[in-house]
């Protein structure tokens, strides 16, 4: 059998995070109540005209900065002109002839190593509404809340061989746009979506083969099934002797198959042309240089840095810097205890477990971030101790409790000093006759059971250095 | 002062009026309404009325007499294209389509003649969304030329033009894209601006060809003209095509000197297809300039032939574009019986627009469509760069450039719609002034054999209203 190789590229649709949309001042707000966020503009009111957020071009700017694109220097905006009701005028407003960012590139970590990746360009263009339909009444509603967010199709080249590469390039994006702060990039709520052109060829063969388009797949996971699964329906539909058709298909992730959609004899003539309403943008660049010094350290590179200056174990740099809020957590941490190991220990092991146990993302965590970095100071001050330390963060991560005022409050600071803990070993001394007189003549391991004790009585909240000196002071003396 | 005597005065002398208290908006403002009510059925110059129109006159004087309110304008009243968005009141752009639209907003126009106290009386009658040059296309009914009631006004803003020539308004506002203001300012013997291409906000005109739209006054003088331009004009955040822009001084407007202006006569908008008495009118203005002093000096502008298809194909790409909103769904005619999406697009604009308005979006989506994009679309573009290149020579040597407003004098009712190229090409020495996005003024400079009004057009730089206006007032003065 003839061995395939499968080639794929990708368009990258992302929602950038600008308070207003692209060509109004409307709320880009995610969830409101359907055509709240809505005005004349964005509704494509008879007379209405676009007028460009600036916004959108700086972090179009950033986003191709940070993906080593070429800025182009001269921008105009096209109309891509079809007919569905989630689009009001009718036409989208997009960029066909000048977009923004050409001829980048991503670098990827494969099991195979390093790989770079193309893109082709990147274009600024506005979402269209949705439509919802109410299968009680079978009728179709328009929402508007989403017609002009802003978002940008980032084009990459076909350089993909495998869905594992799609699924580190998507993750690489994702990062990048993240800390860029261009782009939440949340895949369930559709603010990253991806669309796949596969197409397969014997291996060695230059020409590429013919491909199909899949639009709009929700998540990483569904991403890496379809590509298996349209890659295997291709390979059959050759080695039966038929002809792949160019086709846009749709993946279904429940019965795991794709069906085709529209075939090319049905694609539509966009009839572009450069919209009359917005004037180009020229980019000069001082503002390529300014927004190029307002990109912050990468994930790439914060993770290097993670390693080599602050000594973390790679596994834990790589899981801090896979989001943007353990980013936050962990540096404004760091900054107040001074502990970047202890800070990446509690992060690694204390709030991934209560992320975990309560269902969330880290995204959601709603805590104060400078919490954890008391708590930890706290501890490594004898304050407390670490038992009581993670006692406290549960209840930071769910109530939000400020920790000194928590500890002060529930007195569960640590008891360090001789005057009240050396009574209360006595007492404990007075009540164990039999375990002191072993100790004294001999039994060693006594001495543990003894400082149980003595810890036990003070209710854990003793520095068990200070529990154990004191403990070894008056057997001594007992001798 | 009577009734007819107020209808008779121009909107400076209103306002003037007006303003020393001779006058009340109220009075000026009902006689108007009295007129309309009396006379319009004769000339179907409006689509609406506004019934709140006395009020606003009522309130608009309390302001005046307060002393909030002291433009030149405040208090005359207005009548405005049906293709420009006033808030609460019908905006049909003479469409079916739009029979029923009510905006939810102003046009940025609008808001500036509230603010300049100005009366809005009603929503004059137009072509479709526009398109046409004898206001026939119209959905409510032709609008009648009071110069001739045989005769069209001319078009698209052949209500504006009419309501000002029959004494139904005092002034209006049109729109002029490829000479939709000047033709019927022409035709029905009215004074019209097309202003600089950005110097008035187009937010809230119901687009055409978005490149070529802009809104400007017509009235009974170029005095009116410039106080009205005045009011509109200036850049609009909301429009992004609209530039910083001062306005015109209208007291240089009004004292306008022609003596040692240099006048440019291009050859071609006195060629063949010309009519004798047009050519014959605007020639004696053009002596009576250099007969004040006017350098005046004939120049070729070979370009002129490009002129008719560069237009239509530029004028019809955006339209097609501009006109896809109307697709049912969201507001305007909405046909009944209606089983699934598509057809519901389809029986919408079948049913909703007019043939005109259908022959442009089959036009438009025809030159815009993939393999003909570069045959059609950019080579109009190119034709585009080199009519602008003709006219930036000619500036350098002429202060203004002075021909024709249309081939005729206003046309026969009934006679044009049945050849739709005949029509176009009576637009022929108009179009270049939108492909370019200069100004231009339509003055009337006496009439034809059969008494009906010529129009000269006087055309300049950009910017240079003032000049222009200026040359107008000076041949008005007399």
């Amino acid at each position: 059998m003839t061995d395939y190789e499968m080639v794929i590229g990708l368009e990258v649709h992302c929602e950038l995070s600008t308070a207003s949309k692209i060509f109004c001042s409307c709320s880009t707000k995610f969830g409101g109540a359907p055509n709240t966020h809505v005005c004349e503009v964005c509704s494509g009111m008879p007379g209405t005209l676009p007028t460009l957020n600036r916004q959108v071009v700086e972090f179009a700017v950033k986003a191709g900065l940070a993906l080593n694109c070429d800025i182009t220097r001269k921008n105009k905006f096209d109309r891509k002109n079809y007919f569905y009701p989630d689009l009001p005028k009718a036409y989208q407003i997009s960029q066909l002839y000048y977009p923004i960012c050409r001829n980048g590139h991503v670098d990827i970590k494969t099991s195979a190593g390093m790989k770079s990746i193309g893109i082709h360009e990147i274009h600024m263009e506005e979402d269209a509404g949705k439509l919802v339909h109410d299968p009680l009444s079978g009728k179709t509603m328009v929402d508007f809340n989403r017609c002009g967010v802003p978002l940008i199709e980032i084009v990459s080249e076909p350089d993909f061989r495998s869905a594992e590469e799609v699924t580190a390039y998507l993750e690489k994006l994702r990062d990048t746009l993240q800390y860029l702060g261009v782009s939440d990039c949340k895949m369930q709520e559709g603010s990253m979506r991806a669309d796949v052109n596969l197409s397969v060829r014997p291996r060695g063969q230059k020409e590429f083969g013919t491909r199909t388009e899949m639009k709009n797949i929700a998540s990483l996971k569904a991403i890496a099934r379809a590509i298996e699964y349209e890659c295997e329906r291709q390979i059959d539909v050759i080695e039966a002797g038929d002809k792949v058709v160019q086709e846009t298909r749709r993946w279904d992730d429940e019965k795991e198959y794709t069906y085709a959609m529209r075939s090319k004899e049905d694609a539509q003539d966009y009839k572009y042309f450069p919209d009359p309403d917005l004037m180009p943008i020229e980019i000069s660049e001082e503002y390529i240089e300014k927004v190029r010094s307002e990109i912050p350290e990468l994930a790439d590179a914060k993770r290097t840095r993670y390693v080599e200056e602050l000594g973390l174990p790679e596994y834990d740099a790589d899981i801090i810097t896979g989001s943007t809020t353990l980013v936050k957590v962990f540096e404004t941490t760091c900054e107040i205890c001074g502990a970047p190991k202890d800070a990446s220990n509690w992060v690694m092991t204390d709030l991934l477990k209560l992320c975990n146990d309560s269902h969330i993302t880290p995204e959601d965590i709603s805590f104060r971030f400078e919490s954890l970095g008391e708590i930890i100071k706290m501890v490594n001050d004898g304050k407390i101790n670490r038992k009581t330390g993670r006692e406290v963060f549960a209840r930071v991560f769910a109530d939000n409790v400020d920790p000194a005022q928590y500890v002060e409050e529930n007195g569960l600071a640590q008891v360090s000093d001789l005057s009240a803990i050396e009574p209360a070993i006595k007492e404990v001394l007075a009540n164990n006759e039999k375990a002191v007189s072993e100790y004294l003549a001999g039994a060693e391991k006594n001495f543990q059971f003894l400082i149980g004790q003595s810890m036990r009585s003070l209710k854990g909240k003793a520095d068990p250095q200070a529990v154990r000196s004191a403990l070894q002071k008056l057997l001594d003396e007992m001798r | 002062m009577t009734g007819e005597e107020i209808l008779k005065m121009t909107a400076a002398e209103l306002g003037r009026k007006i303003k020393t208290g001779e006058l009340s908006s109220e009075q000026v403002t009902a006689a108007y309404i009295d007129a309309i009510k009396a006379e319009d059925g004769k000339y179907n110059s409006y689509i609406t009325v506004c019934d709140d129109a006395a009020a606003q006159a009522k309130e608009i004087d309390e302001k005046i007499r307060s002393g909030e309110l002291t433009g030149p304008l405040a208090g005359v009243p207005i009548a405005v294209k049906d293709n420009i968005c006033t808030k609460g009141i019908l905006t049909t752009c003479a469409s079916r389509m739009l029979s029923n639209f009510v905006p939810p907003y102003d046009a940025t126009v609008v808001k500036k003649l509230k603010d300049a106290g100005m009366v809005i009386l009603g929503k004059t009658n137009m072509d479709e969304f526009a398109m046409g040059s004898t206001t026939e296309t119209s959905y409510f009914g032709p609008t009648v030329n009071p110069c001739g009631t045989n005769k069209v006004p001319g078009g698209s803003s052949g209500g504006s033009a009419a309501s000002v020539a029959a004494d139904l308004a005092p002034i209006s506002l049109g729109s002029d894209t490829g000479g939709s203001i000047r033709q019927p300012a022409s035709f029905c013997g009215v004074t019209g601006l097309k202003p600089t291409y950005g110097t008035v906000s187009r937010y809230g005109l119901v687009a055409f060809a978005s490149s070529l739209d802009q809104i400007g006054p017509i009235g009974k003088s170029a005095e009116d003209c410039a106080l009205l331009y005045d009011i509109i004009c200036g850049e609009d955040t909301k429009d992004q095509s609209s530039v910083s822009y001062d306005g015109v001084n209208v007291e240089n407007v009004t004292g306008f000197d022609v003596s040692g202006k240099k006048i440019g006569i291009p050859e071609e908008y006195f060629g063949e297809g010309i009519d004798e008495d047009v050519k014959a009118r605007v020639m004696e203005a053009v002596k009576s300039f250099e007969a004040k002093g006017a350098v005046v000096e004939t120049f070729k502008m070979p370009i002129m032939e490009y002129a008719i298809p560069t237009y239509y194909i530029i004028a019809c790409a955006e339209a097609c574009s501009n006109l896809s909103r109307y697709d049912g769904v969201k507001y305007g005619y909405r046909p009944e019986g209606v089983d699934n999406l598509m057809d519901l697009y389809i029986k919408s604009r079948s049913e909703g627009f007019g043939m005109e308005v259908k022959r442009r979006i089959m036009l438009g989506n025809f030159v815009l469509s993939s393999g003909y994009y570069d045959a059609y679309y950019n080579k109009a573009l190119q034709a585009k760069a080199l009519i602008k290149k003709a006219f930036d020579e000619a500036f350098e040597k002429y202060d203004v450039v002075i021909g024709p407003v249309a081939p005729t004098t206003a046309l026969t009712a009934g006679e044009s719609l049945s050849d739709p190229l005949k029509m176009y090409l009576g637009d022929i020495c108009t179009v270049l002034i939108n492909i370019v996005g200069i100004p231009a003024v339509s003055v009337p400079c006496g009439n034809d054999k059969n008494g009906m009004p010529v129009g000269m057009q006087i055309i300049g730089k950009h910017y240079d209203e003032e000049t222009i206006l200026g040359f107008a007032a000076n041949y008005q003065r007399g």
